[in-house]
Formats: C-alpha cells, structure tokens, sequence
C-alpha cells in the first residue's frame, strides 16, 4: 500500500525540525523525513517523493536581509546539482500536484515572501503580502488564542470548532499587504485561516499581548485558495501534548495539544486524495 | 568600484528601529527628537554587473511591500542630522556575509578574494538638535566606538555632497608571515616590559621559568634540529602566554595557599580545584557507591552524567564578563555561542536542549557619575539582554532559566553566565559517546568560521582587570547562523563515525585546542599557512591565538578524511586540513617549511610552578538595626515586590524563545495570567518519551558581604530547593560552580588581596561542606578571577559572585508542579523553621543595611525534608510549591497568591521558629531570608496523605487559600499585619522592568 509521506526541511537555520518531524508522525504520516537543503540541493533528495512539505520556523540565514529573504533567494536561484532545474522548479512541481506546504513562522514569512502566499487567483511567485518587525519592536514568546474562520477553504482546520491555543515565538509577525485589493480577496475568500482573538475566540482583536505583534485585521495564519498551501506564525509543533501548555499544572485538559489537529487533518487528506 | 544599495521602508510604514532609537534618546540625553528613521546600507565592492546589481536590491535585499530602493542614489530626506555607523575593518559583519551568499546564488559564481559587501544603518534625526548633541547621540547610543565607525552630516553637508561617501572597511595589508625573535637574556624589569606591552600578562616568576627554559643547552640543541635559534619566537611566547593564563590554567585555582583563619589557624592548602572541587565530586561518587551516575567530569569541556540506559545529559556554565564590558552586545552573543560549542566539543559531540543565562548587572537606573571608559550600566543591560537574545534564539535553543542580579557594584564589570546542556546518545556505533581519543596520524582538521584578528590576546586580557587601554582586538563578534551550519554538518559527520575527537575553539584559539588536543597523544606538527584567513595580513602568531568564532577542532583518521570533507562541502561549511596529530613530544607549529613553534610537551603544559598565595580571614562587623516594630508591612511588601532583584523581568523573559524543540514543560512563567514567576525549569528532550531534564540555579552575592562560607552555602541551597520544587528527583542531580571573583591576589593594586582570597577559600570549603551533606557531585565549572575595574584613580570591584546551576532528572514530567496557588480552600504550609536571618536580606538592604545575621544552612534538616516532598509530589499530593528566598515568606506569599489569580490568608504565629524567641517578630517572620524553605499548597482531601509523607520534618500549616484576591498576614499578637489586594501587589512587582 502507498505511504502518506512527510518532508521536513531542514538547515541554514532552521530550529524546528525535530518537533515538527514530530507532529506528522503523530498526526498519521507513515513515513516523515527531515531532509537537510544540501540533501536536496545535490538531487539526493526530491521533494516529488512526498505529499506533505514542512517549512518550518527558525531564523533562515539569521534573518539577516529580513526574514527569510535569504531563503527566499536561495529557492529561486539554487540549482539543483545533478537535474537541469532550479529548486523552485521542484516546488512548483509539488503544488501544481495538489500536494500540501505548511509554512510555520519563518515557514510562513519564506511562503509569503516567495509569494507562495496568498497567491490570490494563482499568482504565485508575485509577493503581495509580507510579515515584518511587531509593532511591539521585541521579539516575543508567548501564547495567543486564535479564532479559526469556519468557512475558510484550509483543509488544516477541518472540525475546529472555534479556534487554537498555540504559542508564537518571532519578532518579524506583523503581516501586512501591499494594499487594499489583496486585503480585501483575503477576507472575501476566506482565507485568513486564524485570527489573534480574545480567550473565548469571539473576537479578532488588535489589542497587545493578545494580538502580539500589530497583523492588520488580526491576521495570525493564510491559505491560498487551494486550501492546500497555508502559512501561520503561531506554532502548532508547539502544542502537542498537554504539558506543553502554560497552565496544564492547573486545568483540566485533553491528552493531546491543540496544534495536532492541523497534522491529522493533513494526513487525512493526503491518504483520501493523494495516494 | 565598489557601490551602495540603499533600502528605506516606504512612506507611511512604522520604523520600529527608529522608534525605539527615538525612545531612548530621549531617555538617555532629553533631547528633543520629533523622529527618527532609518535606512539600511549595502557597500558592494565586488566585480559584477549593474543588472546583477539591480536584482540583487530589488530582490533579496528589500521587500517590495513595504521597502523601496535605491542604487548609487541617496535616499534620505527630510531630516535635520543624519548619522551613518557602519563597522570597522575586519569587524564580524553578518548581514554582510549573508548579502554577498544572496548575491552568490543570483550570480551562480563565487565572490574573488578580497570582494565583499559591508552594511551600516543611517539614523535620519529630525527636531531642534546642535552638532554637539548629534555627535554625543551617535558617540554614546548610537555607535560603538571600538568596533564600528560613524559619520555625521546636516542636511546642508548631505546636499552638497551630494550623500554619504562611498566607504569600504576592508582590511587591507599583505601576508608577511613574519616572524619576530625575542631576546629574554634581558633585566626582570625589562622582561615585565615584555609581558605588559605584549599583553601576555605573565608574571616575573613566570617570565623566568620562560626564560630558563630557553637557556637550557638541550633544549637549544634540539631547537637547533628544526632551525630555530636560542631565542624563542613570538609564536612561541603568545602559545605559552596563552596556556598559562589564568583564563585557561587556572592558576589561582590550582596554586598553593597559606589560609589563615579568624582564631589565627594555619592551613596549607594545595589546589583549591584539586581539594575542595575535585574532592568534592570523589566524596560524592565514594557514596553514591553502584549509583553513581557521572561518566565524564573535569576532563573536557563539559561534565556528563548518566540520564537514562540510551542518553546522557551534557552541561555547562561559562561567563563572557570582560567582552561584555567593553561591547555588550557582540561580547554577550560571543558569550552564548561560545558556550554552545562546549558541550558540544564534549565526547564525541551532543545535541544542544538548552541555555540559561545569569546576568549581574548595576541598576539601569544608576544615575551617579561613572569613570570614564565604563559604559552605563543601561546600555550593558540592553547589549547583554539582545546580545544572548540573538545567540540563543537564533541557535534554535530554547533559553529555560535564568535570573538577573543587580548591584552596583556590578558597574565594575557585568557578570555574563551562559549555560548549555546537551544530550547524546550513551553510545555511538557501540562505543560510549562521552569517551573520545586521538591516535597519532590522525588529521588535524579545523571547521566552521575563518580566522581574523578578532579576539586576539582575548584569553590573557580576560586574566587582567579592564583599563583605559584594553585592547580592541580582544572582542569578538559572533555568529550564530554559521555555527548552526556547522554543528547540523558535524551531528551527522559524528553518527557517520568520521571522526575520533572533537573540541572547540574558544579562549585561546587554535593554540588552546590543539595544544589540548596534542596532549592526547604526545603531539602535533600542523602548517599555519594552511589556515583559511579572512583577509591577509595575518602573522603566524595571530593566526595561532586569534579567538575567532564558530570553529571546532577535530582529529580525522587518514581513512575517513575524503568523505569527511566531502560532506563538508557538501553542507557548505569550510573544513580544512592544518597538519596532524603526532607522538613526537613536540608542539609544532610550522608556517609552509619554515618551523615558527618548538614547544615541549611537558614544558607546555606542566612547566609552569604553582603561584604561591595567602588568605587571611576577619570577621567583619556591619551596623545592626535595631528590631523595627510596625503594624502595617504592606508597604515594605510593595517595596520589595518592587526591588530590582525581586521584580519581574518578564520583559526581558519574553524575548527569549523558551519552548523550540518543543519539549517545554515548566516553564519560565505560569500561573492564571502566565506571568507567575517559576523556580525551575522542567523540559522533555526526548519527544515520545515522559522523562523530563530539571535545571535550577542560586546566586546570592549579597550574603559575601557577610561571610562567603555562608553566600555559597545559600547558593547551593537555593539551587537545590528550586530544583526539588518542582519535582527533581534527588537521586540523579549535579552540580555546577561557577566562581566570579575580583582579583584576590595581594598587590600594590589589590592591597586587600589577602581578605579577598580568604573569601575564596571559605567559599570553595562551603562548596565542599554542602555538596558532599547533599551528595551533588560537581561535574563542570569554571572561574573568572580579575572582575574590577581600575582605571589608575577609582577600583570597582564585584562582590564575590558564586553561581550555582543544578541539573537533573524528573521520572515523570507528568508529575511537574508550578509555584501557583491552584483552588481556594488549599491549604498553605510552610516548610522548614524561620529564625532570626536577615543578614544580607533584600529588606535590610531596603532600609540601608546589611546586618550581619546571615542564614544559615543546615542539612541534616533540608535533605530529608526535600526527600520528603520530592515523595509527596511524585505521588501528587502537592497543588503548588514555591521556594522562598529574596524577601522571604511574605514576597513568597504574594507571589504564589497572585501568580494562582487567588488570595491567601496566613497567621504568623503558626509559623515553626528557629533560635532565640526574643528576637522573633512580625519583620523578622515576614522578612527573613532563613534557607531550605518551601511554601506549599495541598488540597484538603490531601492532608492527612501529605502530613503523614513529611512526618518527622519540620512543617506548619500556617493558612488557607483564599477566593477573595487578596493577602491577609495576621501578626503575632493576632491582628493583621498585611492586607494587601493580589492586583496591587502584582502591578508593584511588574511594573519596575516593564518598559526596558
């Protein structure tokens, strides 16, 4: 039988590979990779072997240029050693095949710089959006509630019922657009997955530390039209088990974290529609 | 011709740098700034094409959606003052190395040697400033002066010339690979001569026994054979100077004392280290007997213990106090990344889980003049602060633990401790991972960053108190990304079996870990001219000693050299081949076919004879104050909520990522809110397992006021107590010292220098005194002895510091408990007697004292009551636990109730008392800061279960949760003594660091 199989990349500054190699063994994926980018770039790995890419948090390059903008090049110019192409060729490859790309913090500022997101009516690669310093002007660790929008096409939040309890953990979260119209097909569409809210998820707020970092409208998490590619500063790798969150010493909480729903949901729909 | 990109935000688009740049002149000089606004600069010197150019700028370097650019073409305008700060040559420029990878990959070719891209920031100052306030804005806050350079224009100098010049901070110079000859048949005071202006900070003994050596006839004939003259050369010199500094050698550590005490007794000690640290962990391992659980202690760069059958936990403290001094920032990153590279050049390498940092700082507040040279102790605690920030954060390791201490004494030097643990595997391909060895033949192999003039002389200018003069080259900067490159390169060069040794190059440089490396096998014959250079002009001997970062050494078997380096390339990290390990003997450093080096084994490292030194001790008295007798404390409660060391340093917590890796358990804050502040940390590095990895610490330099014995005992105890509080298990816990002293050799410049190193002794008996009573093996350490500063008028020097980091296992991280109080109706017990202790607390400190009744720590008492409560949590019986310690039970009290979103009502006179009755009071009660205390809430269907778990320790209940958010503390006599709403109390314990 076919396997439902998971990349993590990995290197230049990638921080979280472990936990998030984690929560897709978790979430079902029968076979999870962590894959370091000179894998890759020497052709030993292709990404064509997978269904589930992770791009996930870390400080790529040290943000150095901005976040991710190192990555953000290195993807668009690298070549791959032994294959005529470039890295992004792969990459194209893997979403025109209605694969899945999860971009988790620095994941979400490379998807989003890459302009892999939001891709409004399948513009990739024209960036439109972008995530840059909290108006707090700190980096912060700390943990937000998220309002999930029902009606949103993301196949990651498939039975959330009214949002997340998840820890963000950036300095450069604030999203913000290029201007009215790409704000506007955001929301239209529905495809700000998860918004900063209060702790009862009625709301989206703007209010410090609750929305940490000053996103317009509140914007925690994005997906493309798809549903398919999605990228969210909090961290779901975060939030696997219950002693993982800030107060289990005191409340009365599921064994399993909030930020696994979003891995099962991925393996499910890679094992009903892809293998 | 080299050109500069300019990105400027667009308008309209917040400029959070310029804003806080704004917020602290204001803060630092009350000036008026209406704004400030920044832009970043690119100088590209490097031969490529104005298309090239072009996407370069538009791509990489700015964000469309909020960022313009510019080529060649000035982007500032409407300003008043514009100041531009860039680096100096040869300064660690990250964003630099990271621009000219991006332009690499657009070009699909490699920069030529000497091409490079070089950034600096403009600052655009609006508002009604004169040139004077300018250059002090960019002299004071803006710049640091020792590594960086500025330049400052009004708008009419911006106009007519027409923009910042073109500026291009390469080192220029060329390879001489000279090499100098030194005459040491000279007068002592002409070798002193020598030493000072060479920074070598060698002693005359010292220089003498250099100097025998080379008048030895053997040792010239043999230096004969490879072509050496008599006279030794600077290589030689600068690698002597080097392993005998007291950063590396430890001199003070492993020298002979004569100690006095205060009755007149003489005691020889030989070896503090050897006696008291040393001894300390063979006590303990003796009685642990088959449950010894250390694998690796003293002999590398990190102590290891047994975890569990599979893993092994790796730990170590280091401090970076000097290069903090002189630039927090780079000082600070150097400091955490430097200490990542120890446990991980432990054994054959491990993976890094955690940091934790201490900082010692003078208040940021300090509004008294300072001498010149000194930085404010503000600009210190922001450097610091964003320094560790980036390293760690930036490293992918999450920061746990950690406290800041104020003094202002600390305005001397700032105390930097930055610890790091890692875990490895109990065995790699069969063999145990914590045991390595070198084999002659094998390859001597440098990887990671290259070698520049950064940290030159950094080890032996560590060794000297700061001064005017303190060398530029002895900072280094940092640079986590490649680092991270490296180490995720060498994990898997290790599981490939590639290598045979590992260590890193820290103080010292390739002199330090090859030297070390040499003494493996008897050996090492390894070319210099090999060494990849960041640009030329490099002597031998600065590319021996040069303390550049992110390096690691390695022994490579001849067998396994190919795929080594191929792998390297392949992960895109330099590795190069220096020359090989040997059993000649010898230590030599060759530059192509010429020997520079030809140093003896032996002589290098054990030929230099122990110091000689003495400590008398005193007993000093301080002013008592006499009982003070209130009806109302809630006002001092306020107050030392509100203290420096008591305070909330939330916002300097949150900067740190404490949850990568994703195993966070306990973490640095909890309770309703989350901001309730945690005793320890708890993680779980193993993901799909539920052991869990406990780290605490205890520092306490107020009490060395007092008497040192007793500053370490309550250290240790501190450590302890955080550690058992939430839920470390006694059976498998270490320890760590860490000692920073200011100098206590006596001297023309120390002349109390006796007092100073009976301090020391006292502390090093305390150390073993308490650890072997508590059966903690000391598995690392490490000392830094020369913290003052003297700059020929005024002597500043640190309260004699020890900080005392635990670590150890949980069984079940499940079984974790926090500080906050959990439900209304728990009851509230006290742990432990409080007597009359406030000696050196935070509320006499409050009101201007010291005092001199400094608690005290008894283990007969502490060990079972925390085997005791260790039992009582690991069967669940314990809602919270909170240690007491700054400002004793009632800051304890306020903490737990408000951290639970709870009230706690408490009577005093149910608290169990130690001592004399007649000094028992109110104050005494609330305030003392007597050791080995826990509060401890239960539920009530718990009671009898927990009584009877503690039985036969000391233990009281002494209230109640309450659901009203307030704390109510009745006095002896009955009536209330505080009454306090938890909101207030929280607001006067948050609101002092709020804003830094």
């Amino acid at each position: 039988m076919a396997k439902a199989r998971a990349i993590v990349i990995t290197g230049n500054g990638t921080n979280c590979e472990m936990e998030a190699a984690h929560a897709c063994r978790l979430g079902g994926f029968d076979e999870t990779v962590i894959a370091h980018i000179s894998d890759i770039l020497t052709g030993e790995v292709r990404l064509d072997e997978f269904h589930f890419l992770n791009l996930t948090g870390g400080f790529l390059d040290g943000d150095d240029l901005g976040s991710a903008k190192a990555q953000a090049n290195r993807f668009r110019y690298a070549r791959i050693n032994d294959l005529k192409e470039h890295l992004i060729d792969q990459i194209m490859r893997f979403i025109d095949a209605g694969k899945l790309i999860l971009g988790v913090c620095n994941g979400f500022q490379l998807m989003t710089k890459m302009g892999l997101l939001p891709a409004i009516d399948g513009a990739y690669l024209t960036q439109t959006a972008t995530l840059t310093f909290n108006d707090c002007g700190r980096f912060q660790d700390r943990w937000v509630y998220l309002k999930v929008d029902p009606a949103s096409p993301s196949i990651y939040t498939r039975g959330v019922d009214r949002g997340l309890y998840l820890p963000i953990r950036h300095g450069e979260g604030k999203f913000v657009v290029d201007g009215p119209a790409t704000l506007a097909a955001i929301e239209g569409k529905h495809l700000a997955v998860f918004t900063y809210s209060d702790a009862t998820y009625s709301a989206p707020t703007m209010e410090f530390p609750l929305n940490p970092n000053g996103s317009v409208n509140a914007i925690a998490a994005v997906c493309n039209e798809s549903g398919r590619l999605m990228g969210m500063m909090p961290h779901p790798e975060a939030f696997l088990h219950r002693t993982n969150h800030p107060r289990w010493t005191r409340e009365e909480l599921p064994e399993e974290g909030d930020g696994l729903v979003l891995f099962r949901n991925a393996a499910a729909y890679v094992k009903a529609n892809l293998l | 011709m080299a050109q500069r990109i300019e990105i400027a935000l667009k308008e309209g688009v917040r400029d959070a740098r310029g804003e806080r740049v704004r917020r602290e002149i204001e803060h630092f000089f009350h000036l008026p700034v209406r704004e400030v606004r920044t832009i970043d600069v690119y100088t590209v010197d490097a031969g490529i094409s104005q298309e090239e150019l072009v996407k370069a700028a538009s791509e990489p370097f700015s964000d469309p959606v909020i960022q313009t650019w510019s080529l060649d073409r000035p982007l500032a305008d409407g300003f008043d003052y514009l100041v531009e700060v860039g680096f100096r040559p040869g300064v660690t420029d990250n964003v630099g190395r990271t621009a000219r990878e991006a332009i690499e990959y657009i070009t699909g070719r490699p920069f030529a040697a000497g091409e490079g891209v070089y950034t600096s920031v403009q600052y655009l100052l609006s508002g009604a400033l004169s040139r004077t306030d300018v250059e002090r804005i960019a002299r004071d806050l803006l710049c640091n002066t020792l590594i960086q350079r500025y330049i400052v224009l009004d708008r009419a100098e911006f106009t007519a010339s027409g923009g910042v010049a073109v500026v291009v901070p390469k080192v220029t110079g060329e390879t001489r690979a000279q090499v100098r000859e030194i005459d040491l048949n000279v007068s002592d005071e002409e070798l002193m001569r020598i030493s000072r202006e060479g920074v070598l900070a060698l002693t005359l003994d010292e220089m003498k026994v250099i100097q025998g050596h080379y008048r030895d006839p053997a040792v010239i004939a043999e230096r004969a054979k490879v072509g050496l003259a008599a006279r030794p050369t600077d290589a030689e010199l600068e690698a002597l100077a080097q392993t005998w500094s007291e950063h590396c050698k430890h001199k003070i550590f492993s020298g002979n004392i004569e100690y006095v005490d205060e009755n007149g007794n003489r005691e020889e000690i030989r070896s503090l280290f050897k006696t008291f640290i040393q001894g300390t962990t063979r006590k303990v391992r003796e009685q642990l007997g088959e449950r010894d659980f250390c694998l690796s202690v003293f002999k590398d760069n990190a102590g290891v213990i047994r975890w569990n059958d599979d893993w092994s936990l790796v730990f170590k403290v280091e401090t970076h106090n000097s290069p903090s001094a002189l630039d927090p920032y780079g000082g600070a990153l150097t400091g955490i990344v430097g200490v990542n590279r120890d446990p991980f050049g432990t054994g054959k390498g491990s993976k890094l889980i955690f940091n934790t940092d201490v900082f010692c700082f003078a208040s940021p507040f300090y509004d008294k003049p300072l001498p010149s040279r000194l930085l404010h102790p503000r600009r210190i605690y922001e450097g610091v602060v964003e320094g560790v920030e980036h390293g760690g954060n930036k490293s992918g390791i999450p920061t746990v633990n950690g406290s800041i201490v104020f003094d202002d004494r600390f305005a001397g030097k700032p105390l930097v401790f930055c610890g790091t643990a890692g875990l490895m595997p109990a065995t790699i391909n069969g063999v145990p991972a914590h045991e390595k060895f070198i084999r002659p033949g094998d390859l001597i192999v440098m990887t990671g960053g290259r070698i520049g003039k950064d940290g030159i002389h950094g080890a032996t200018f560590s060794s000297e108190e700061l001064h005017e003069g303190s060398p530029v080259t002895a900072v280094q900067i940092g640079d986590p990304i490649t680092q991270k490159r490296m180490t995720d390169f060498l994990i898997r060069a290790r599981d490939k079996g590639l290598y045979n040794f590992i260590t890193d190059n820290g103080a010292g440089g390739l002199s330090s870990s090859i030297g070390e490396m040499s003494g493996e096998c008897g050996g090492c014959r390894m070319d210099l001219s090999k060494a990849p250079l960041k640009y030329p002009g490099l002597d031998p001997w600065e590319i021996l000693i040069s303390e550049a970062q992110e390096r690691m050494s390695l022994a490579v078997p001849p067998e396994h050299i190919d795929e080594f380096m191929a792998m390297a390339r392949r992960f895109g990290v330099e590795a190069t081949i220096l020359g090989e390990f040997t059993d000649s003997g010898y230590f030599h450093i060759m530059y192509g076919d010429r020997t520079v080096a030809y140093l003896p084994m032996d002589f290098l490292h054990e030929g230099l004879p122990p110091m000689q030194m003495r400590g008398v001790w005193e007993v000093k008295r301080h002013e008592e104050p006499a009982p003070e007798v209130k009806e109302d404390y809630a006002a001092d409660l306020k107050q030392l909520l509100g203290s420096l060391n008591i305070c909330s340093k939330e916002s300097v917590v949150r900067r740190y990522d404490h949850e990568v890796q994703g195993g966070s358990v306990v973490k640095p804050f909890t309770g309703v809110a989350n901001d309730g502040p945690s005793d320890a940390a708890v993680i779980r590095p193993v993901l799909d397992s539920f052991e869990g990895v406990v780290v605490s610490h205890g520092i306490c330099p107020r009490y060395s006021d007092i008497d040192t014995y007793h500053m370490t005992a309550n250290a240790i105890d501190e450590a302890l107590r955080n550690y058992v509080a939430v839920g470390g298990s006694l059976d498998l816990v270490a320890g760590l010292d860490n000692f920073c002293w200011c100098d206590p050799v006596q001297s023309d410049k120390t002349p109390d220098g006796e007092y100073k190193m009976a301090q020391l002794v006292r502390s090093n008996k305390a150390l073993y005194d308490y650890c072997v009573a508590f059966g903690i093996p000391l598995i690392s350490g490490k000392d830094s002895m020369k913290n003052d500063f003297w700059d020929g008028n005024v002597k500043i020097s640190i309260p004699p510091t020890l900080l005392f980091s635990v670590i150890g296992k949980i069984d079940d991280i499940r079984t974790a408990v926090t500080m906050d109080a959990k439900r209304p109706g728990d009851i509230v017990y006290l742990l432990g007697k409080t007597g009359y202790e406030l000696g050196g607390s935070e509320y006499l400190a409050l009101k201007g004292y010291v005092g001199n009744s400094v608690p005290q720590v008894n283990t007969a008492e502490a060990l079972p009551r925390y085997r005791a409560l260790h039992r009582a949590i690991s069967q669940g019986l314990v809602a919270s636990c909170h240690d007491l310690s700054d400002g004793g039970l009632a800051v304890a009290l306020a903490e737990t109730a408000f951290a639970g979103g709870f009230g706690i009502a408490a009577e005093l006179a149910r608290v169990l008392w130690s001592g004399d009755e007649s000094r028992k009071s109110d104050a005494a009660l609330l305030f003392s800061e007597s050791a080995s205390r826990h509060l401890v809430t239960v539920r009530p269907e718990n009671r009898d279960a927990f009584e009877s778990v503690m039985a036969g320790n000391c233990f009281s209940s002494i209230g109640v949760v309450t659901e009203e958010g307030r704390v109510t503390i009745a006095g002896l006599s009955g009536t209330g003594v505080i009454d306090a709403g938890i909101d207030e109390l929280k607001q006067a314990w948050q609101s002092p660091l709020r804003e830094l």
